[in-house]
């Protein structure tokens, strides 16, 4: 256990960076899953092909592909990455292609008459996107979302293959330089099962805020309380 | 000239060996984790006192933690307690523990959606429960959660280029290996992403057609 506490600060360290490409990646995610999302679903074909193509092709193929890539491949086209930035748009664009289809999913499931009363009352397209589907869409898309952001915080762990000092690196880092390995690596198993925890509360707070019949979400929650205790 | 074809070309059959490594890993994994699973989802329903609530953080913790460093911990840590198989061994018993969590989770919803009338009438006619689980509740919840475990085998040939961070000669490691011996990782990155796009792909298609087929019939 020693060796955990000798190296917090470096650990610490190592969890801010983990944190950060978190951040930074989870906020494009939102912003790829949006703009691939809703291309997919234009009725230009020269708008919803290509989003599709991208969304496939990222979905496809391996994260650690696409991260290594970034990383080794592109700099034959004369495009030298930082590390930092080629993991941020290799995590972003893999977890925002499958966003995307989140996205896609939950505005195509919307109920038509929604679009036809906006249509009725003379809205423009974008419009009618901004104020009434989207919105309404938001409350089916967050569980799904959750998902896929527990997920991007489990990769960040491959940016360490790629030389970014996150948390597994400096893991690795003092591995190799004390020995300790049990006791580092159960420190770091921890670690990510609390981020990722923390991440599934703020999902389900998120779920609730946004609920769109509050009362409804709250009779169904007694349902399924008393369902688990007919189940005991 | 930034693509060399003639590179290109020369690497495929390396590469093509990686995959079919990969595929292995794969089928053996899911094959692992579709047992695994079912045991770990099958002891969260009977209920048994302790062991019931270790299973269910067992796989919570599992499906919370990231894959490479559970990878790690089998690798690196497990030797120290006089417990190590080759690299490929380990891979394909971590990512199979791995995804038998989220499978476990699978089985459970399938389990679930089988109507209260089948446990009744299994119980009203006396059927020991081994029968009840073997012959009545499985066959038909396992049905609904056939396209799922599909998904799954796809993400886990996806996920198995993380082993090759503990020295497992895959797809990955390979395309890496001849980057850093020819220092030209163009075409060897490339060419692993097409084949990894050129399998999964088509597994894709074919799980959404079985994903239709296996549909409930309401």
């Amino acid at each position: 256990m020693s060796a955990v506490i000798d190296y917090a600060p470096l650990l610490w360290q190592g969890l801010l960076t983990t944190i950060l490409v978190a951040v930074l990646s989870g906020a494009l995610c939102l912003v790829v899953a949006f703009a691939a999302g809703l291309a997919r679903l234009s009725s230009h074909r020269f708008i919803s092909w290509p989003a599709g193509v991208f969304i496939e092709v990222f979905r496809g193929t391996s994260l650690l592909v696409q991260m290594f890539w970034l990383f080794f491949a592109l700099p034959f086209f004369g495009i030298q990455l930082h590390p930092l930035t080629a993991a941020v748009l290799a995590l972003g664009l893999n977890e925002g292609a499958y966003a995307a289809e989140v996205v896609r999913g939950a505005i195509a499931s919307r109920a038509k008459g929604q679009t036809e009363a906006c249509i009725a009352l003379g809205m423009e397209p974008a419009l009618r996107l901004r104020r009434i589907i989207i919105p309404q869409s938001i409350p089916a898309m967050l569980p799904p979302f959750g998902n896929v952001m527990v997920d991007l915080l489990k990769n960040t762990s491959l940016v360490s293959l790629v030389t970014v000092a996150d948390l597994t690196f400096r893991a690795q880092m003092i591995r190799s330089s004390t020995g300790q390995t049990t006791a580092i690596f159960l420190t770091i198993l921890v670690l990510y099962f609390v981020l990722s925890y923390l991440l599934t509360l703020l999902t389900s707070w998120l779920e609730r805020r946004f609920a769109l019949d509050r009362r409804a979400l709250a009779a169904q929650r007694k349902d399924s309380k008393m369902m688990k205790v007919g189940a005991a | 000239m930034i693509w060399d074809n003639n590179f290109a070309v020369s690497v495929i059959p390396l590469l093509l060996e990686g995959l079919w490594v990969t595929i292995k890993i794969t089928l053996l994994g899911t094959t692992l984790a579709a047992a695994l699973g079912l045991f770990f989802a099958i002891l969260r329903r009977l209920a048994i006192p302790v062991l019931s609530l270790v299973v269910s953080f067992f796989v919570v913790f599992v499906r919370g933690t990231p894959l490479l460093v559970q990878a790690y911990c089998a690798f690196f840590v497990l030797p120290a307690y006089g417990i190590s198989f080759d690299a490929f061994t380990t891979g394909v018993v971590v990512i199979g523990v791995n995804y038998s969590a989220y499978m476990a989770e699978v089985y459970r919803s399938g389990i679930q959606g089988v109507p209260k009338g089948q446990w009744e009438a299994a119980t009203a006619l006396s059927l020991p429960s081994v029968r009840t689980w073997g012959r009545i509740i499985l066959p038909q919840a396992v049905r609904t959660v056939v396209p799922m475990l599909g998904n799954y085998l796809i993400q886990m040939f996806k996920d198995s280029a993380v082993l090759s961070a503990i020295t497992v000669v895959e797809l990955m490691a390979t395309a890496q290996a001849i980057g850093s011996s020819s220092f030209r990782y163009l075409e060897p990155l490339t060419l692993a992403a097409l084949l990894f796009l050129a399998v999964s792909y088509p597994a894709s298609r074919l799980v959404n057609r079985l994903e239709r087929r296996y549909a409930p019939q309401h």
